[in-house]
């Protein structure tokens, strides 16, 4: 479609309100509304999660403040956590796989539209739930892992933790039917011709990480399960004083929990495979690498969790059959960053702000990485665990990494989804400010582990250096508190003035790119042709399409 | 003692996990800057002029692909090798040894027993200097985690779960320790010292934790006494000497003797004890010791007892 059919397209949708009413929403079925919605309740939670995290940062700017007293600087770092993964980063990147997906394997809808709406809807009664206990006697306070027994009644007096055991089951249950409806998408719905060795990276991907979520999530629902029935019929499964064991939640708990970390970067990565690509203007440096170790890394998850625990004392060659499992990991994940680098050598890098995330993700993610094989390391693991360097290496793979690759997945499809650009200028401050609050947020975190600073504390004794540090650290927060607003106003005022988008702004490949912005309710009025991996570049270099290419190549 | 502790090692086991550390963040390193360089240049030299060619459309290649499959692989399992040889060193096996020290970890306070002599203390632990001890650790409640970084790795405190750490200091000195693993509303305040001295100090220390101090016979002091006895206090604390024994609180027989109090929330002075037992929340709001409403006065008279527990 031309651009003066998808400015028509908008101007149809204004035309009629009932497409974008009130009930359209609530009522929809429709992937790309899901998808929307989604994001939208995610950028909610993002809110709520970020106002905790500056209430702790404020709290941490010196030693002995009393913003807030001990036990809701708990409620707000527990919350915190589990806002950001369960309520942010899972959702956000369930909304933007289901808008994405179909189209880009290019069909009409997801293969279970209802099933689709069930999940968005529970993940977020899930969520308002897990929300609604700040009013019903606070929030939990056990942190986001809720070890037993803290987590026992015995310990957590208020209802909190029940809230949050109700509150991520419903986001569980929601992702798992949410997973289950992106594979079976990918698996039967694709157009004729796209073979699974042509399918975008991106859906490669999110095939494989439904997969993950599918055999992760049931962990963490059973042990949720066990955890209620201690906390309301007192069976005593994790409470040790009366034959239960703590250790056992432990394995639960991390038994999804690192695959759990996979579930939020395998979609990172997704995004980041079909961006740094587009913007370098050519195809991915070794597709089968890129997927396989993709699969490779899906496998391995589920054999590296006991890494959370080398403290707890389970004996050398235990902890050191995991940390070298842990290592092991580190090999499909160093593969990953060396191909979407070796992509951008002979490209001709069109840095718009989608690809300065991408890019700026390749650094921040591989420092994340590299201070992950730090705690492969068993005895490091002894010192730095449960210390600000553990603080400060999951956020540079779960802000650095995650975050950043959703900014840049957010700035690639907003045209798509809205019809309209995310103004550029705009865009290079948000990323600037992102990037530099960021850093000075995280980076000094390191040290302060490395200093003796334990996670989870509400103060710390005035010792040389760690005001300066702490005080660093959260001037930091206020800078990416400046950047979420640049980024809020970037995507209000755009919606109303941005320039118009056009089909295929970015001159991609995929085939969400061969329909309107934003796409009719039935997405195609005819899909491509598919006889390779990037069906439009195929369209524009007929003498040069990559299957022609290939077969000269001789393969 | 402060500074980067992780790095600072004052033990055999310490030392052997900074030596790791510090091999392991050159390795690292090394990498973050090939990659951070690499991708500088990408930058650089390919960024989309007017003039730039095309992007050239090459697909991979397995060469390079395998190469940097099996390059981080022999580097790791060069960590690995490290990190085998370094176990042993980091945590030193325990063998059939008996603990010189049993540390219980409280919500949110240590105790510690020196099983051989029978000596009871709180949140500080003496150990001569240049000798291994053997701690034993487990927890009266939730998981803690006792971490004396410059002396050794961390371990966990978990009920029905007993762990064993080696720790030793080759310095005399004040060694700072933490708990580590989050375990309720003040976690933050739950702070130990160890204190490393010649063995001849060390001695006269703990032969001293094993004797009574005298009882006070009049003023203030045995007014003091008195309020102790008449309140609850003997239901949570032991005194050696006095009726009760050991419960959630620490064992007070000594004090008067300790230079932190609270599990670190204030330096032990007159003037903090006051503090402390007027109104224990002004010092750490959410602990386990309850106000008792006491009248200046009152507060005054324990002080003065409290500080005849030397
Ligand atoms: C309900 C149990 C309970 C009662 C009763 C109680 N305490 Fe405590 N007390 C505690 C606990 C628990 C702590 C440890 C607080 C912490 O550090 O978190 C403590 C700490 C203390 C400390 C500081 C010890 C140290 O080394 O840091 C002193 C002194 C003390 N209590 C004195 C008293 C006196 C005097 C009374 C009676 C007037 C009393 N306590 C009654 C539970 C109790
Ligand atoms: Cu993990
Ligand atoms: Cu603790």
């Amino acid at each position: 479609m031309s651009d003066i059919a998808a400015s028509d397209r908008i101007a149809e949708l204004e035309a009629n309100p009932e497409r974008i009413g009130f009930l359209s929403w609530v009522a929809s079925v429709d992937h790309k509304q899901i998808g929307i919605m989604y994001m939208l309740s995610a950028l909610f939670f993002f809110g709520l999660g970020g106002l905790e995290a500056l209430i702790i940062r404020a709290q941490l700017a010196m030693p002995g403040n009393h913003i807030v007293t001990p036990d809701t600087f708990n409620q707000l770092f527990s919350m915190h956590g589990t806002t950001m993964i369960f309520l942010v980063v899972m959702p956000v990147l369930a909304g933007l796989t289901a808008y994405v997906i179909p189209l880009m394997v290019g069909a009409r809808d997801v293969a279970f539209p209802r099933l689709n709406a069930f999940s968005f809807w529970v993940q977020l009664f899930g969520g308002v739930l897990l929300y609604f206990s700040f009013v019903a006697g606070g929030a939990p306070n056990a942190g986001w892992f809720s070890y037993a027994p803290l987590s026992e009644p015995a310990y957590s007096f208020n209802n909190g933790v029940t809230y949050w055991i109700l509150g991520l089951a419903g986001v569980g249950v929601g992702s798992l039917a949410g997973a289950i409806n992106m594979a079976v998408t990918i698996l039967k719905l694709r157009v004729p011709g796209m073979t699974i060795r042509r399918l975008p990276l991106f859906c490669w991907m999110t095939l494989v990480n439904s997969f993950l979520m599918i055999f992760a999530l049931p962990v963490i629902n059973a042990a949720l399960v066990l955890l209620l029935a201690d906390r309301l019929l007192n069976a005593h499964i994790f409470t040790p004083a009366f034959g239960g064991s703590a250790i056992l939640w432990q394995h639960y708990f991390w038994g999804f929990g690192h695959p759990e970390v996979y579930i939020m970067i395998l979609p990172a990565f997704a995004i980041i495979s079909e961006v740094i690509p587009v913007f370098a203007g050519k195809p991915i440096y070794g597709y089968e690498f890129v997927a396989g170790s993709t699969v490779a890394i899906a496998f391995m998850s589920f054999a590296v969790w006991a890494h959370h625990m080398f403290a707890v004392g389970l004996g050398h060659l235990f902890d050191l059959f995991f940390g070298i499992s842990t290592m092991a990991i580190a090999v499909p994940t160093g593969i990953k960053i060396f191909n979407w680098t070796a992509t951008l050598y002979q490209g001709r890098l069109r840095f718009t702000t989608a690809m300065k995330f991408a890019v700026a993700f390749i650094v921040m993610f591989t420092i994340g990485g590299l201070s992950g094989v730090s705690f492969a390391v068993v005895p490091l693991d002894w010192q730095l665990t449960d210390t600000y360097y553990l603080v400060a290496h999951l956020h540079y793979v779960l802000f650095g990494g995650a975050i950043f690759a959703i900014f840049a997945g957010i700035y690639y499809w907003f045209p798509k989804m809205s019809g309209r650009m995310l103004d550029e200028r705009v865009g290079n401050w948000h990323f600037w400010i992102t990037f530099i609050g960021f850093n000075l947020t995280f980076l000094v975190q390191h040290l302060l582990g490395m200093m003796g600073m334990p996670r989870r504390v509400f103060t710390y004794p005035d010792w040389p250096w760690w005001m300066t540090l702490n005080m660093i650290s959260t001037i930091g927060a206020f800078v990416l508190l400046i950047s979420v607003i640049v980024f809020l106003w970037n995507i209000v005022s755009s919606l109303n003035h941005g320039e118009i988008a056009g089909d295929n702004p970015w001159d991609a490949w995929t085939l969400e790119w061969a329909t309107s912005s934003p796409p009719p309710v039935e997405n195609f009025d005819l899909v491509p042709p598919v006889h390779g991996r990037r069906p439009l570049w195929d369209l524009k270099h007929p003498e040069r399409a990559d299957e022609l290419v290939a077969a000269a190549a001789g393969k | 003692m402060t500074g980067v502790v992780t790095l600072n090692p004052f033990s055999p086991q310490a030392a052997a996990i900074s030596h790791l550390f510090i091999a392991i963040l050159i390795i690292l390193g090394g990498i973050f800057l090939l990659v951070t360089a690499l991708v500088i240049v990408a930058i650089i030299r390919y960024r989309d002029r007017p003039d730039a060619p095309e992007a050239r459309q090459v697909f991979g290649s397995h060469r390079l692909e395998i190469a940097w499959t099996v390059a981080p692989i022999l580097l790791l399992a060069l960590i690995a090798v490290f990190m085998i040889r370094a176990i042993e060193a980091s945590d030193p096996p325990v063998g059939d040894e008996h603990p010189d020290i049993r540390v219980t970890g409280h919500q949110w306070w240590w105790e510690a027993q020196y099983p051989s002599s029978g000596a009871l203390v709180a949140n500080e632990i003496h150990i001569p200097v240049g000798k291994s001890l053997l701690v034993e650790v487990d927890s009266a409640d939730v998981i803690h985690d006792f971490w004396v970084p410059e002396l050794a790795r961390k371990i966990d405190a978990i009920p029905g779960h007993v762990n064993h750490v080696w720790i030793r200091a080759d310095r005399p000195g004040v060694y700072q320790g933490v708990c580590a693993e989050f375990c309720g509303a003040e976690h933050t305040w739950m702070r130990l010292i160890v204190v490393a001295e010649p063995q001849a100090d060390f001695d006269a220390w703990q032969s001293a934790q094993l004797t009574n101090p005298p009882t006070p016979k009049e003023g203030m002091e045995a007014r003091g006494l008195q309020l102790v006895k008449d309140q609850t206090c003997l239901n949570c604390h032991a005194i050696s000497g006095l009726p009760g024994h050991k419960n959630i609180g620490p064992d007070l027989t000594h004090i008067a003797g300790r230079q932190i109090l609270a599990g670190g929330a204030a330096s032990n002075t007159p003037e903090n004890l006051f503090r402390w037992l007027k109104d224990p929340a002004s010092i750490k709001p959410e602990s386990h010791m309850p106000n008792f409403q006491l009248s200046d006065d009152s507060v005054h008279a324990l002080v003065a007892y409290m500080e005849t527990l030397k």
